[in-house]
């Protein structure tokens, strides 16, 4: 197990990454998401050693290692575009980290050849490595990488120098090379479909701290802060305010004559926040929540009167941009997307038209104005006490 | 980079631009052939025709000023070479890769002998060694050649340092390697070309300096530029010649295998 407890990282008067706690358990794929520039690359540098971070400890299996060099740590790390040793072969390049540990030559040798094996590239043992495209050099960098058998895997954005079509497969073979190894993965990603797709948990950054940490479906269904349910999908976001609260529902007013209803999620992952008569709120759902429909919907859900502006075609989904009637300078613009299967066999909207969005109340995100709402009790002593930093490590 | 070959035609040059370039060529490097071509030159006592002879060459070689003056010179860019290239690759990577107090002073002052007129380089290095109360002599030489030729292996060693990219070196890092083994398996084989370039550079310096040797040679270390003043000041002796045009060609033949393009795999793979 993975332990970053209070980190914090200083250059100078610029912090760029401040007080993170995060635990990675073993076999886990984990991934770092964030904007460029939020300080994932930074967390990543720090765990492969080649930073000390100015505050805080990081432990593996309750034995502190942030004091280490890169050397001496059982990580290792595929690095953006690679870093493959241009004097060295493919094979060399390899074996690298076998011969800095003087491993001898039988092993060596079938150790490097299993390598290359698994990550299908036995045939390419003697080439050099700048006759290699985008993909081979991955594989190589992964092989080289995996070649120490490593505790943890550190993989800092390997896939944003390959073109599309060859992400999507190396993507998914990483995957099945990360639940066959049953190691330990930390993969920093600023592309979020990326992060959603393969892991098992994400942490979302923003301005050196940790957002939110959670599976992918918390982070993009429960979104606990303004800054990930913008950044994780698109989202609209509608101002208002509350009217009233009742044990099950808070009515909003905002952008339609009839008050925005808000319930808590059907399975109670999201529980109703805290609020008074009167607090300025957002309300957010996600574009493929939204119906768009020719007639307003029945009074169990919340709606929007508009007209549709424009209906852009994606393949699998259309995307609808609809002006609401009552437009605010916060909310120019709603966005539902719909599965096309239903819309391109009827084809029922034009530009132009007079529609309605509609949403369950289940389906609302209830956001403070300036950020996330408080949450009732329990729930939310459970979960801190989950996160709750270890007191009694000695920090430097 | 494999950059993709884009084809586009190339405007052809004019005639006053070809007219230029001869010109040019021709003001370089008809010296050159004059020098080559009077080497070869003998003349009839008797007669005063000119006739085709090898014999020069065995003059000059036979020369015991030459030979001795050759051979410090060999000697004196031996040793400067080797102390202007360990120097030199060390300075370089303190300066690239390391941050300390006064970088930046140290910066410009690793430069300075490369602006400073070389009258006042060999005059003060002169009175520093007096004042030292150093004998004068081929090592006295040596350590004025490493002053000046120093700051070209710190050029040529940080151009290359600056085009490598330093995640090579956290890899190797990453992958269990000492910071000493970082350096010998991975640093050193990718800033060899520099160093190897840095250290030619050097040796040419050293051996064709005139100026400062000739303020820091003593009695009995005359190099092979200093003997071959010298020697013209009595009137041009055609072994002078002879020897010039020896030394071209080992300076031809040194490039040629140097520079080899395909002995370059190791530029060319991280260009």
């Amino acid at each position: 197990m993975l332990k970053l407890i209070g980190i914090q990282k200083s250059f100078g008067n610029f912090t760029a990454v401040r007080n993170v706690d995060l635990t990675i358990n073993d076999g886990e794929f984990f991934s770092i998401l964030g904007p460029s520039g939020c300080g994932k690359t930074t967390l990543l540098r720090l765990l492969g050693g080649f930073e000390r971070p100015s505050q805080g400890a990081i432990q593996l299996d309750d034995r502190r290692i942030d004091h280490l060099p890169p050397h001496q740590r059982q990580f290792n790390t595929v690095f953006q575009r690679y870093a493959l040793f241009p004097h060295l072969s493919v094979w060399q390049n390899v074996a690298f980290g076998l011969q800095m540990k003087k491993t001898n030559p039988t092993e060596l040798t079938a150790r490097v050849e299993e390598a290359l094996e698994l990550v299908q590239m036995q045939e390419f043992g003697n080439r050099s490595i700048t006759t290699l495209s985008g993909g081979q050099q991955q594989r190589v960098a992964l092989a080289r990488a995996l070649i120490n058998r490593p505790k943890v895997l550190l993989l800092d954005e390997p896939l944003s120098a390959l073109d599309l079509k060859l992400r999507q497969q190396m993507k998914v073979e990483l995957l099945a090379l990360q639940r066959k190894l049953k190691q330990t993965f930390i993969f920093v990603t600023h592309d979020q479909e990326e992060a959603l797709t393969i892991s098992d948990r994400v942490a979302v950054m923003n301005n050196g701290i940790v957002e939110q940490v959670g599976t992918p479906q918390e982070i993009y269904e429960y979104p606990k802060t303004l800054f990930v349910a913008q950044f994780i999908g698109s989202i609209n976001s509608i101002e208002g305010e509350v009217k009233a609260v009742t044990q099950d529902t808070i009515l909003v007013s905002g952008l339609a004559r009839r008050p925005f209803s808000i319930k808590p999620s059907r399975d109670g992952q999201r529980p109703l926040p805290l609020v008074e008569v009167g607090t300025k709120v957002k309300i957010m759902v996600r574009p493929e929540k939204l119906k768009v429909l020719k007639s307003p919907p029945g009074l169990e859900y919340n709606y929007i009167e508009g007209i549709l502006k424009e209906s852009l075609y994606h393949g699998p989904e259309t995307r609808f941009l609809i002006e609401p009637k009552d437009k605010t300078n916060s909310c120019p613009m709603i966005q539902a997307v719909q599965t096309n299967s239903a819309v391109t066999a009827r084809k029922p909207f034009a530009s132009g038209d007079r529609v309605f969005t509609a949403w369950s109340p289940e389906d609302c995100i209830l956001m403070g104005a300036e950020g996330p709402l408080p949450l009732p009790e329990p729930k939310t002593a459970e979960i801190l006490s989950d996160e709750l930093p270890i007191q009694n490590v000695v920090l430097n | 980079m494999k950059a993709a070959l884009l084809h586009r035609s190339k405007p052809s040059a004019k005639w006053f631009v070809k007219l230029i370039t001869t010109f040019t060529f021709l003001l370089l490097y008809i010296p050159l052939v004059c020098l080559v071509a009077y080497s070869f030159v003998g003349t009839d006592p008797v007669s005063g025709a000119s006739f085709f002879t090898w014999n020069w060459y065995s003059e000059a070689l036979k020369d015991e000023g030459l030979r001795s003056g050759l051979w410090i010179s060999l000697w004196v860019g031996l040793w400067s070479t080797l102390g202007a290239t360990i120097l030199g690759t060390t300075a370089a990577i303190a300066l690239e890769r390391a941050s300390f107090p006064g970088k930046k002073l140290f910066d410009a002052f690793t430069l300075v002998p490369l602006i400073v007129p070389e009258i006042v380089m060999g005059l003060s290095l002169l009175i520093w060694f007096v004042a030292l109360g150093l004998t004068l002599g081929a090592f006295s030489i040596i350590l004025a050649h490493i002053t000046f030729s120093f700051s070209y292996v710190i050029i040529t060693v940080r151009t290359r340092l600056k085009d490598f990219d330093p995640s090579l070196e956290e890899a190797a890092r990453d992958l269990g390697a000492t910071p000493a083994q970082t350096f010998w398996k991975v640093t050193f084989p990718l800033i060899w070309p520099g160093i190897l370039s840095g250290a030619l550079m050097a040796f040419t310096l050293s051996f064709d300096d005139f100026l400062i040797t000739f303020f820091t040679a003593g009695v009995g270390s005359d190099t092979l530029p200093i003997k071959l003043y010298s020697m013209i000041k009595y009137g041009i002796s055609p072994k002078v010649n002879a020897l010039s045009t020896l030394i071209l060609l080992a300076t031809i033949l040194m490039v040629l295998f140097i520079f080899n393009p395909k002995k370059k795999t190791g530029l060319a793979a991280h260009s």
